[in-house]
């Protein structure tokens, strides 16, 4: 479904991705971990199309979409759930949600707001109030719910763990795998790659800009040098 | 009291004009946090264009069309040549920008113009209405409708529709606007044609009261800016309510007083309400958690 073959980024003269190759299959989840600063962060926005490729491509369902804008991504399926969030802070929850399917205005956002609040009922609560003034982990649920909203084929999760107490990391990472029976196909980036590596199908390990290792996901758990490098076991 | 109600109704002609001033305002800053100083250039050219196309012998409300669309036009070109290459920069450095496109217009306005003094008449005649002792132009009353009206419809844009909705997410963070599906550039070219053609509106609803010529437009920002400061950044409830209230303590004091303190005596207040609420009266209480 997405492909992403040799994929460099620079910030200025400074090349922080050389040269990725990951590849998602219709209907897996797969994750991307790796520590802080390796890349996985501008991967997902080179993908989402907020950060200028320097080489290489990216094709999603067998077309090129390498040079195609952002906004015009989401209409493909590509929607992202951004780092930090990223939330209207002056705009309510209902607001936020109904942006997020700013590129469909039909009669369907309505049924899809509905199932947003089912997903997340503390949405339906807070819906007519500042999304400014939400909680860190409220905040997270209204990006996924705003992602989702954009009815993605392809969801890009960048770092939905981040900051968030235990207990709500376990419920975003619920919500993450019960996507599947949604037929959304997920891209997650995350550094709880424990979290992350038990509820995808396969994963990536990303270091200063390159692919180190890949495989399923339970063998990557399994993998001593991932145990000890990123799960602290 | 009909000396009151005099200068009532001279303070809400005033008035009308800085309120039509601070919405054009309200709707860039809305998008990007820019201050837009050009905007007093946009009632002048809105004034301008209709004197000379009139002039040229088109019908008056021919020519203000007209000169509505022509500014929306510079507006864009503004937008696409001096603000869109500089994306990225600091707001600070784009509010100086604007403020070199308003002298760039101006010089630009008296060359291709002149330097004289210009008005065209007035949409409904001359003859006064006596309201109580106290009389009021028809003009006046256009001034005032157009000021209510793009009230209106600015108001029911940003909180009723979705493409308001997407203006105001813009400026709340660009990189979300992009990721569900906004074409945030494309927002920035209506806002600035938008903001343009309310500017000229002003111009043209004004200009048989206040008269018009290239070098209005500075002090109409000026006070445009002041009037929105007062009610509230953004907020087109408080560019209405700034505007209105900044011309009748002008008209009062200029009536009371004297008018050589109207222009200290109404920022004063501002200075005063804006030490207590630095909001302004109806400015968005930040409240954002991390």
């Amino acid at each position: 479904m997405l492909e992403v073959s040799g994929l460099t980024s620079r910030y200025g003269r400074i090349e922080v991705l050389h040269g990725i190759d990951l590849a998602v299959r219709s209907g897996e989840i797969v994750t991307v971990v790796g520590a802080n600063g390796a890349g996985k962060t501008t991967l997902l926005r080179c993908i989402s199309g907020t950060q200028p490729v320097a080489g290489g491509e990216i094709r999603f369902r067998g077309d090129d979409i390498t040079a195609l804008p952002a906004y015009r991504r989401i209409g493909r399926g590509i929607t992202q759930s951004p780092e930090g969030r990223q939330i209207f802070t002056n705009l309510s929850v209902e607001e936020n949600l109904r942006l997020g399917a700013f590129v469909h205005g039909d009669a369907r956002v309505d049924r899809d707001l509905e199932d947003a609040f089912q997903m997340f009922p503390i949405l339906r609560e807070k819906r007519n109030l500042n999304a400014g003034g939400l909680s860190g982990g409220q905040q997270q649920m209204l990006a996924i719910a705003r992602a989702l909203m954009g009815r993605p084929s392809c969801l890009l999760l960048d770092e939905p763990s981040m900051g968030l107490a235990p207990i709500l990391v376990q419920q975003i990472f619920d919500v993450i795998s019960t996507l599947k029976s949604r037929d959304v196909t997920v891209l997650l980036i995350e550094q709880n790659a424990f979290g992350a590596l038990k509820i995808a199908d396969r994963g990536y390990v990303m270091e200063t800009g390159r692919i180190t290792m890949d495989g399923a996901a339970d063998e990557l758990i399994a993998d001593p040098r991932i145990r000890e490098a990123y799960l602290g076991i | 009291m009909p000396e009151l109600l005099q200068f009532l109704f001279s303070g809400l002609t005033v008035g009308a004009v800085y309120a039509l001033v601070a919405l054009g305002f309200t709707i860039i800053y809305n998008a990007s946090d820019v201050v837009n100083f050009a905007q007093g250039e946009f009632v002048m050219l809105g004034g301008m264009i209709t004197v000379f196309a009139h002039a040229a012998g088109l019908p008056l409300l021919l020519a203000a069309g007209i000169a509505i669309a022509a500014t929306a036009v510079i507006g864009v070109a503004l937008n696409k040549l001096a603000i869109e290459p500089a994306r990225g920069a600091p707001v600070v450095s784009l509010i100086i920008i604007t403020i070199g496109a308003s002298i760039f217009l101006r010089g630009v306005a008296s060359l291709v113009f002149d330097k004289q003094i210009h008005r065209f008449p007035a949409f409904s005649g001359d003859a006064p209405f006596r309201i109580g002792g106290a009389t009021i132009l028809p003009q006046s009353l256009w001034v005032i409708a157009g000021g209510v009206a793009v009230f209106i419809a600015l108001w029911l844009f940003f909180t009723r529709t979705l493409t308001g909705k997407a203006v105001l997410a813009t400026s709340n963070n660009r990189l979300a606007a992009q990721l569900v599906g906004i074409n945030t550039n494309w927002v920035m070219t209506l806002s600035f044609a938008l903001s343009a053609a309310i500017g000229a509106l002003a111009g043209v609803l004004a200009t048989p009261i206040t008269n018009t010529s290239y070098d209005v437009g500075i002090a109409l920002a000026l006070k445009g800016f002041a009037a929105a400061m007062l009610g509230g950044m953004g907020n087109p409830k408080g560019a209405l309510v700034g505007g209105i209230l900044l011309g009748i303590l002008e008209a009062l004091t200029a009536g009371y007083l004297s008018s050589q303190y109207k222009d200290a005596a109404a920022f004063i207040v501002i200075l005063l309400v804006l030490f207590i609420m630095p909001q302004g009266l109806f400015g968005a209480r930040q409240t954002e958690r991390v």
